[in-house]
């Protein structure tokens, strides 16, 4: 096969140097054909995850085996420039746009580390709740691989910045609930390496160096998780943590969050894991189990692992234990499994030693003290808070999820303390508004103090419920204030004026109660009725009067001005 | 293009797949057995007694040796101090440590014995003529010029020479008319090393897989030494990536002794040495990682200092083992390399592990004085590191460093001797981590991004034919050793006791500069040797550098100069003595140096391949 090699990279504003590469396109080139070969296991029963023929039995024999399931999380940081340069991280730029002769491992390069790596790596490691390594420092991976400059990646091995931590999370009520702590074995910091771009004819591949160098914080966990659910739901939880930490936009989609997978099986009450032992963390040898990679969403995780889990099992009940071997599989979106990416031959020694051209990292107390002082409460804070307020765990589970609709919540109840009325209304019209426009809750009109208040104008009586989700709705799309919104509109004035008792227990809400008591007062009142159509509208307020009278206080005012205007005016 | 090594390719480099299975190739006379035997060795604590028997036997030497005078052109030099102390001397020496005493240089070759000047500093000769207007930038340039013309095709010193040099002197020429400000170092020639980044000229690091490469930065040393006014002149040859003693292990030419045509200029920074003495340049940059400054500048008879590890910013310097890599300098006065660190010195914030300390003006160091009244170094420690006068180091070169202690001696210091008892360990340990860090720092050499690429369909031979065409077999021995050292199962054995060695040579050094305030040794155990002597017998080349690795381990700075002769080549060949300091104290060392070279009399370190002198 004759092939060509071009190497290059465009010459452009950022390169101010006259450039020993030859400018040809964006990207590098070089062929990739052995490194990624994907055999079709052929032996090997097939299995659909949806399949149900089969899924009686299986679901018989699983519940004779149980998965340990491990995962480690690849953090992208969102600092300003990389990890050991001052090149940006765009995600999306031109190919090898960003890069300098540090992330590209020009000779004499040399590494200097951005500080905010340590604060972002010391943040996440308290909200971890682990123990800090006042002294650690780097050292160097050593592999070849195209997408990797310098032929080491800068990372950290045996004293990594934090270890022993756990995390905390509240399983959801649809997949039964209840509370659970995964152990964190360690975190530590690293590089990312650059892309590799295939071909459509698998000639040659291309190199983007852009990602090379970007800052990650690799998050191990112990080998704590049983289910599918478990595993997607602690890396969820990971996610919310790095999100309301700031150290990352933990987006699965452009890969800013990446989780491996280690899954084995073993029958229930023995010890020894199906493929051999040690899930995690001796990272000079290769884990010794199923890693399943290539899992861009929560859900693929959990349908992923299910799908690994019953393969696993199937196997070994069919007595073909040892076709599960030590491998890496990939995870099939289309097809819904899973399939060998790569054999593990041995172990790949990847021949750690300390990074000589970085000093080591030395923490202070005082340091660690003021970044823990500047930790935001974090969710399970939140969820531990809002249950003591006596939501529901669904509610919980749905606020406390994204920072921000947390804090617009939190805002809302400081204006009126009734927090179930407003959970209702951010879980319910805010939330069905957002997800049809598009909008995250800080790009509403709509702010958490006009929301208070307007919980607190409808719990006063000084609107109705009715009316107050027209106002949401408008100050939702277009801003404003909620008392603003009543006296532009000249809502309930007359109920003021009337009716200044607020607390209304058994309010009439039923239109046709209103109506009968509306049209007993208009039968009563034929005199007002005839000057009221002859253009005394501000008989209105009278008449709204009345009824209000009758009802004992107790209609609702929205629906009896509503249905008092239909009738004054002849309607029905 | 063919290396005409494709046929051995693929094997060597399937090492960095599978390690451990990889044993070295046969038949390369050294195996790393005898690294280990080394390392794995009893470190000699019981040298007391030894050192006592020698001390009997040099006190002996002393009766009978014929030569235990002073020779008589000594005598003629009226203004010498040392004579002024001839007569104290054995009084001396029965109250400390015996020091043994030879009161003599070893100048007893004829054709060095001319009466020469001291050293004047080339740089503050040269500035002076071109602030005065008394020659030109250009003028200077062209005898620089001619004098390579002429020398270079013998010598063979530059890998590239710059096409601008002229430009740059012109450019000097014009902002001294308009009577600007010029640099310190304006219109200074410097040779580069070619592991240094220039981003006007190739930095190939002397190895095929750099062939023509073009660095798209100036490493933060020239970037320094152009903002100073200085012009680079071009890159100096090498042993390929600094691995080697010779500047044999360049892919690209052999350099030769300027002193000896025949003769190795040492290495790695033979290049850079061999310039300088030839007077092809005023000053040049080297790098250290083992030895390569200033076992080179010994070879040469120049000055050649080693700083302080982080005293110097390494970014732009081709990494051969980061932990150990420091940019030096070599100059023919102390003066002139004084001035050339202080031009390269300070914190960078490229290099994480430059150092922050401030960078004392060493010009203060250089005044010139009048040494002849009084003792300079009244007071002065300076210990003899016993180990480095022992048994495997030249006879010859012994008496010169003996001669150099009597010298300070003269000058007022109190010489004694020091014993450093990890110093045979730091040769093993040396080349375990050298090795382990360039195994890693030359990964990056894969042929994907720069560099010369081999044409093939896969990846794993794509790898291995550009690397295996791309560097030379001392390098590829050195990246088999480390990848070796490195691996899983051995780490513990080689790597990480190598560190425990280093840091225990970094304890005795300290101890040993607790009770002194420099300490001396040979810079080789030899002089300059023949071309193709040691090329294929790595172990004793390695052992050439046994007085200079333990400094790199202890990351302290050293300061070579020429301090005698011995017979060899037409006209003798230069002896060097190291001095070494404490961290960041090249201060000291310079002044020690300088005076020690404006007092030295009866020798001048300028070879005969310089027909025309060195006026400028």
């Amino acid at each position: 096969m004759a092939l060509t090699f071009f190497r290059g990279i465009q010459t452009r504003p950022i390169w101010l140097y006259p450039s020993a590469f030859v400018a040809t396109k964006h990207v590098f080139y070089c062929t990739m054909k052995s490194t990624q070969t994907q055999t079709l296991e052929k032996q090997q029963p097939e299995l659909k995850a949806s399949a149900n023929t089969q899924s009686k039995t299986l679901d018989n024999i699983l519940t004779d085996y149980e998965a340990i399931i491990g995962l480690e999380t690849h953090v992208q940081l969102s600092t300003q420039t990389k990890a050991f340069c001052s090149c940006p991280y765009n995600y999306g730029s031109q190919p090898n746009a960003t890069v300098c002769p540090i992330c590209m491992g020009l000779p004499g390069a040399l590494p200097v580390l951005n500080s905010k790596v340590i604060e972002h790596a010391v943040r996440l490691g308290l909200a971890l709740n682990c123990k800090l390594s006042y002294n650690s420092k780097f050292d160097r991976k050593q592999y070849f691989y195209p997408d990797l400059p310098k032929g080491y990646q800068i990372s950290q091995f045996d004293i990594p910045i934090a270890t022993g931590g756990y995390v905390d999370l509240d399983l959801p009520v649809e997949f039964g609930g209840g509370h659970r702590r995964f152990g964190i074995t360690r975190v530590h910091m690293e590089e990312d390496a650059g892309k590799l771009l295939h071909t459509g004819n698998g000639s040659y591949s291309q190199v983007d160096l852009n990602r090379a160098g970007v800052p990650l914080l690799e998050i191990v966990s112990e080998p704590d998780m049983r289910t599918g659910i478990e595993a997607a739901e602690y890396a969820a939880e990971v996610q919310r943590l790095v999100r309301y930490l700031g150290v990352s936009n933990g987006n699965m989609q452009e890969g800013s969050l990446r989780c491996d997978v280690n899954v084995s099986v073993r029958p229930i009450g023995q010890l020894e894991f199906g493929t051999k032992e040690r899930l995690s963390c001796f990272h000079n040898l290769d884990e010794e189990n199923v890693e399943i990679k290539n899992l861009n969403s929560f859900s693929a995780v959990q349908r992923s692992i299910d799908f690994e889990i019953s393969r696993q099992v199937l196997l070994h009940s069919q007595g073909h234990g040892d076709q599960i071997v030590q491998e890496t599989r990939l995870w099939e979106e289309g097809a819904q499994k899973t399939v060998t990416m790569r054999k593990k031959e041995g172990l790949a020694d990847y021949r750690y030693f300390p990074e000589p051209d970085l000093p080591e990292v030395v923490l202070t107390k005082e340091y660690v003290d003021d970044v823990r002082s500047s930790l935001p409460e974090l969710p399970e804070m939140k969820r531990r808070r809002y249950e003591k307020m006596g939501l529901s765990m669904q509610d919980i589970l749905f606020l406390a999820n994204d920072m921000n609709v947390a804090d617009f919540f939190d805002t809302t109840i400081a204006k009126c303390a009734d927090v179930k009325l407003a959970a209702n209304w951010i879980m319910g019209d805010i939330a069905a508004y957002m997800k049809n426009e598009k909008l995250s809750i800080n790009e509403i009109k709509l702010t958490p103090q006009e929301l208070g208040e307007l919980i607190a104008s409808i719990k006063s009586g000084t609107i109705s419920g009715k009316i107050g989700k027209e106002i949401l709705f408008e100050l939702m799309a277009k801003g404003g204030t909620v008392k603003g919104m009543i006296k532009e509109k000249d809502l309930v004035q007359a109920i003021i004026e009337i009716n200044p008792v607020p607390v209304r227990k058994e309010e009439i809400v039923d239109p046709l109660e209103i109506g009968k008591l509306v049209d007993k007062v208009i039968a009563e009142n034929p005199k007002q009725l005839e000057q009221y159509r002859g253009g005394k509208t501000k008989l209105q307020g009278y008449f709204a009067g009345q009824v209000m009278k009758e009802s004992k206080g107790k209609a609702n005012p929205g629906l009896l001005n509503k249905i008092l205007v239909e009738k004054l005016n002849g309607k029905s | 293009m063919d290396y005409g090594l494709t046929g051995d390719s693929s094997p060597l480099i399937s090492i960095y797949r599978r390690i451990p299975d990889v044993a070295m190739p046969p038949g390369r006379g050294f195996s790393f057995r005898d690294l280990y035997s080394y390392l794995s060795s009893e470190p000699e604590y019981g040298v007391s007694k030894n050192v006592e028997d020698k001390t009997v036997k040099l006190e002996d030497d002393l009766l009978t040796d014929p030569h235990s005078f002073p020779p008589t052109e000594m005598l003629s030099s009226v203004q010498n101090p040392r004579i002024l102390l001839l007569q104290c001397r054995r009084h001396h020496h029965r109250h400390r440590l015996p020091l043994p005493p030879k009161p003599y240089l070893q100048t007893t070759i004829s054709s060095s014995l001319h009466t020469s000047p001291p050293p004047a500093s080339q740089i503050g000769t040269l500035r002076k003529s071109l602030l005065s207007r008394e020659k030109t930038a250009v003028e200077l340039a062209e005898t620089y010029l001619t004098r390579i013309r002429l020398t270079e095709p013998q010598l063979k010193s530059f890998l590239h020479l710059s096409d601008n040099v002229l430009r740059d002197a012109g450019e000097i020429d014009r902002k001294i008319e308009r009577n600007e400000e010029v640099g310190p170092l304006a219109g200074v020639f410097v040779g580069v090393k070619d592991n240094i980044c220039t981003a006007d000229m190739p930095s190939t690091a002397g190895s095929r897989i750099l062939e023509g490469y073009r660095p798209p930065f100036d490493a933060t040393a020239v970037r320094k030494l152009r903002e100073s006014g200085a012009i680079v002149v071009g890159k100096t040859n090498l042993d390929e990536f600094g691995m080697g003693s010779t500047t044999e292990g360049s892919a690209y030419q052999v350099t030769a002794n300027p002193w000896d045509l025949s003769r190795v200029p040492g290495g790695s920074s033979g290049g850079s040495a061999a310039a300088v003495s030839a007077r092809q340049c005023v000053v040049s940059l080297g790098s250290d990682t083992g030895g390569s400054v200033r076992q080179p500048a010994s070879f040469c008879g120049v000055v050649g200092l080693k700083p302080t590890y982080g005293r110097v910013s390494r970014f732009g310097l081709v990494a051969y083992a980061s932990s150990l890599d420091v940019i030096g300098c070599f100059g023919s006065s102390v003066a002139d390399t004084g001035t050339l660190l202080y031009a390269i010195s300070g914190h960078d914030k490229l290099d994480a592990t430059s150092s922050k300390r401030e960078v004392p003006n060493f010009a203060s160091a250089f005044i010139t004085q009048d040494f002849s009244e009084s003792k300079p170094l009244k007071g002065l420690r300076v210990g003899v590191i016993r180990e480095t006068i022992d048994s495997g180091v030249d006879p010859e070169v012994i008496s010169s460093i003996h001669g150099a202690a009597s010298h300070l001696e003269e000058l007022g210091c109190i010489v004694t001797e020091v014993s450093l008892p990890s110093f045979s360990l730091g040769l093993p340990a040396y080349y375990i981590l050298a090795s382990s860090e360039s195994s890693s720092n030359l990964s990056r050499y894969d042929g994907i991004r720069y560099g010369n690429q081999a044409v093939s369909d896969e990846l794993a031979s794509l790898y291995g034919d550009s690397r295996a065409q791309g560097f030379g077999s001392e390098v590829k021995m050195r990246i088999l050793m480390g990848t070796y050292a490195l691996s899983a199962g051995y780490y513990d054995a080689y790597y990480k006791r190598a560190q425990q060695v280093r840091t225990l040579v970094q304890k005795s050094f300290k101890a040993a500069l607790d009770e002194n305030d420099i300490l001396i040794s040979p810079a080789a155990p030899s002089v300059a040797y023949k071309i193709g002597e040691k090329k294929n017998d790595p172990l004793a080349m390695y052992a050439g550098d046994i007085m200079t690795v333990n400094v790199n381990l202890a990351g302290l700075p050293a300061l070579v100069l020429p301090c005698g002769f011995v017979e060899g080549g037409s006209a003798g060949l230069p002896v060097g003595f190291q001095m070494i300091g404490a961290a960041f104290d090249e201060e000291k060392l310079l002044k020690v140096g300088h005076i020690f070279e404006q007092t030295l009399q009866g020798c001048s370190f300028v070879p005969p391949l310089v027909a025309d002198g060195f006026a400028c």
